[in-house]
């Protein structure tokens, strides 16, 4: 089959462009993971993933278990949400949501009893003796979503050995961003439970061939994981020179590979899955233990946080309680970041709740943001250098500031995999990505208008051909009625003709 | 457009220190042609400095930009500074004025000012005196004070009578004193030891890439080595070309302009080589031995058509643009 499934990786691709953030993770690199304490009160948003909303299971008032279930997914793509801890259902309703809007969304809002008792658990005997779409639906049961960040249901990967032909399982420790270390210290400190749910998910997927890649920033880790990995000589782990975004999975598949995945296409294409260690850990605590997930690991880090930690939280603690516990801010932080500081977004306040996409809080200073003011391109094609996907920032950005979308999305604006390399090199300061997320905002407002636009005309067509085979059908009753009226006649008649023969 | 997007951390990179960065890689060579060619040097320097700088703070103000955000970002003190070292350093104080008003109005304010230019401010300006004032654009003065032609002038003018290279081996100078910068010619483009210092530094600093220096300087020296082989007492050979005229300077700090060249690689790539074959070609058969201004101007004037063609090829695209297909390959 593929060329990874015969022999081990020997030798590492270079990806085009890329960048070298500082990478600011000794700031909480040597920070073993530690639990928050119970927090007063949880806030769980039903949609923490890509896809549908999950739909409500429980009432005001109810008493739930912790892993008890609290909504429900909704169609193929969604993911249910489970109660973190035991205690009571305050409110279904409303909160602010974890995102740069702060809009409202729907929120279940639990208030904790302190004894944090589990619902009772059925893990399977022996997850290897089972199916493997029965792991798949498990793994969707259990709310187990993407943990690097893209928060896609896992289960749907796990799935995809049904339409593709898969060789590989790529473990993705590269953890490129910067600051952000609880990968680095789940992969030290779990080592061999998070090779075991490796496992399980290689299992799953039909694959023999694994091989996790750490960005060789991470020596412990790549020693932990190496350790653990000895019984099993399908499993490769790979040190992976620094360089962003290396986490960027089409070019982490490329840097072990050589092989490019196809635009618009998926790793699966060339045969391979990728998967985050985290995600992977939380894939075995529900095939072991048969837990939901109901927590995760993040870093809080940047300047402006007193004591940078790595912290295990429970989905929908405010990001004030986790600030708390880090002893609050040095500075005012000029600003507030779920996820790293390349890609992640902008945090309206701290009230908002922690989602299972959340990989890392940080409160970072002016100094680090180092923001300033806009200035006119010089053409210096520092954002041609730096994009890892060959395409040319400084023209995409004119043509959207210009408003010509359709320019914008020639130039590839859907290839963009918006890691921000492009800006961070910018001596002129433009905002590349931010132009690029309008345009992709713009681009999709318009589909959708078309796709209305064409919704409606094709129900009012639809209506049209209805009225007129309703008018069709009238009509041919009528004639019917009028041919069986005459002929009923001339029966009749003969009839009548025929007895006056007679 | 109000929301902020990521990245939220950046390299510190900044168009001034950019220019800085330029300047400083000029540093070298500049102060060995002023230091070479003394006072009238210093002066004519400083005055084209300074009018470029008045220049661009008269065109801002009509434009009622933000002076205090443009003025210093560098670029105008870079034009300056790259039109001083391309005059003749004995030319009279008033060039440099005119020099500095052309290349900062017609050559960059007019189109939009800075990153809008279509052309290198510095060589319009370059251009636009050697048209206007041929006699005193062409007046170079040696180091020790003599004035005659420029080596390439020379070697034009005496070819051009019908006289052989071999001839004329006792009025050039020697290799070294070419590398050195010991020849007559403009006042920045003498030293070429000094400017490739600049050059590799830009490069360390990654301000340029290597694509246009190597394509423009292989495709010169390799038409250089082709010509002298078939007829060496006509014409020179690759040493007189690299050392001479403006050619490093040419590579490494005005074809390299970050505004006028391509941004692919493979379109600077072709901007280099265009700019090495028409440089050869002017300097060969056209009646200007100087010929790297122009050289650099028609090129620039191409550059938005190289952009458009020599586009890099997208991730998991072709270079015709569709995804690629692995399916289709393992059939063939
Ligand atoms: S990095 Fe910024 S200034 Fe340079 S070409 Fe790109 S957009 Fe223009
Ligand atoms: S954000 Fe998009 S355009 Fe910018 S470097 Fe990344 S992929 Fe390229």
């Amino acid at each position: 089959m593929g060329y990874l499934s015969t022999h081990k990786i020997t030798k590492l691709f270079r990806i085009r462009g890329g960048v070298h953030p500082h990478d600011c993770k000794t700031l909480s690199a040597n920070q073993a993971i530690e639990d928050l304490p119970m927090p007063a009160l949880l806030h769980i948003p039903l949609q923490q993933h890509i896809g549908a909303a999950a739909k409500p299971a429980v009432q005001r008032g109810d008493h739930v278990l912790k892993g008890q279930l609290l909504a429900n997914s909704q169609g193929m793509i969604s993911a249910p949400v489970h109660a973190p801890t035991s205690g009571r259902v305050v409110g279904v309703g409303h909160y602010p949501a974890h995102h740069a809007s702060g809009l409202s969304v729907h929120t279940i809002t639990l208030q904790p009893d302190g004894k944090d008792e589990w619902i009772a658990l059925n893990p399977p005997a022996d997850p290897f003796t089972l199916d493997p779409a029965e792991i798949a639906t498990r793994v969707a049961a259990a709310g187990i979503v993407g943990l690097g960040g893209a928060t896609f249901p896992s289960a749907v990967k796990l799935n995809l050995r049904n339409r593709y032909k898969l060789h590989t399982l790529v473990i993705n420790g590269a953890e490129c961003e910067p600051y952000l270390t609880c990968d680095d210290r789940l992969m030290r400190e779990y080592s061999a439970n998070t090779i075991d749910g490796i496992r399980i998910m290689a299992y799953a997927l039909g694959v023999e061939n694994i091989v996790i890649g750490i960005e060789n920033n991470k020596p412990e880790a790549q020693a932990a994981m190496r350790e653990a990995a000895t019984a099993f000589p399908n499993i490769q782990v790979v040190g992976l020179p620094m360089r962003y975004p290396m986490g960027s999975e089409k070019h982490l598949v490329q840097t072990l590979t050589g092989k490019e995945t196809p635009a618009r296409g998926l790793t699966a294409d060339i045969g391979i899955v990728v998967h985050n260690p985290a995600t992977a850990l939380a894939v075995r605590d529900a095939l072991r233990e048969g837990k939901p997930l109901v927590s995760r690991v993040m870093t809080v880090s940047g300047g402006a946080i007193h004591k940078p930690r790595n912290l295990r939280v429970l989905l929908g603690t405010k990001v004030q309680d986790v600030i708390d516990y880090c002893e609050g801010f040095n500075v005012e932080p000029t600003r507030l970041i779920s996820g790293g500081p390349m890609m992640g977004n902008v945090l309206p306040d701290t009230r908002v709740p922690t989602v299972k996409g959340c990989n890392g809080i940080l409160a970072l200073t002016t100094k680090e943001v180092s923001e300033n003011q806009e200035s006119p391109c010089i053409r210096c094609a520092s954002c041609v250098q730096a994009c890892p996907c060959g395409l040319l920032p400084l023209e995409m950005a004119a043509n959207a500031r210009a408003g010509n979308l359709d320019a914008v999305t020639k130039l590839g604006l859907m290839d963009c995999i918006a890691c921000g390399s492009c800006s961070y090199v910018c001596p002129a300061h433009i905002p590349l990505v931010q132009y690029f997320n309008y345009a992709k905002g713009e681009l999709a407002n318009r589909q959708r208008a078309k796709h209305k636009q064409d919704e409606t005309k094709r129900l009012i067509e639809q209506r049209a051909a209805r009225m007129e085979a309703l008018e069709r059908a009238k009509k041919e009753m009528m004639e019917r009625r009028k041919r069986e009226a005459a002929a009923k006649k001339a029966a009749a008649a003969a009839k009548q003709a025929q007895e006056a023969n007679a | 457009m109000s929301m902020i997007s990521s990245p939220h951390t950046h390299s510190g990179k900044s168009v001034q220190l950019t220019m800085l960065w330029v300047m400083l890689a000029l540093a070298p060579a500049t102060v060995f042609g002023l230091y070479l060619f003394g006072w009238p040097a210093i002066s004519l320097f400083l005055i084209t400095v300074l009018s470029c700088l008045l220049a661009e703070a008269i065109a801002l103000k009509i434009m009622g930009k933000p002076i205090g955000k443009y003025l210093f970002d560098g670029s105008a003190i870079l034009t300056g500074w790259l039109l001083a070292m391309s005059l003749p350093p004995s030319a009279p104080w008033w060039i440099g004025v005119l020099g500095a008003f052309l290349a900062i109005i017609v050559g960059k304010q007019v189109f939009g000012g800075i990153g809008q230019n279509l052309f290198n401010p510095a060589m319009v300006a370059r251009v636009a005196l050697l048209i206007s004032f041929p006699l005193e654009m062409t007046t170079w003065v040696t180091a020790d004070g003599v004035s005659g032609a420029t080596p390439l002038g020379h070697i034009r003018t005496e070819t051009g009578q019908g006289h052989t290279l071999s001839s004329l081996a006792d009025s050039l100078p020697s290799v070294s004193d070419m590398g050195l910068g010991m020849i007559g010619g403009s006042m920045g483009e003498t030293s070429a030891v000094l400017l490739l210092l600049g050059g590799l530094f830009l490069l360390w600093k990654h301000i340029i890439t290597w694509h246009i220096p190597v394509s423009m300087i292989g495709t010169l020296l390799l038409l250089a080595g082709i010509m002298h082989a078939i007829s060496p007492e006509v014409y020179p050979g690759m040493e007189v070309h690299l050392l001479a005229g403006a050619t490093l300077l040419g590579a490494f700090f005005i074809a390299t302009d970050l505004v006028t060249s391509p941004v692919s690689p493979t379109g600077q790539l072709v901007f280099g080589a265009g700019c090495g074959l028409l440089v050869y070609v002017i300097r060969t058969w056209a009646g200007y031995p100087e010929g790297m201004a122009f050289a650099v101007l028609l090129m620039n004037a191409l550059t938005p058509l190289i952009d458009h063609y020599f586009r890099p090829r997208i991730y998991g695209r072709d270079r015709k643009g569709e995804p690629l297909n692995y399916a289709s390959e393992e059939g063939k």
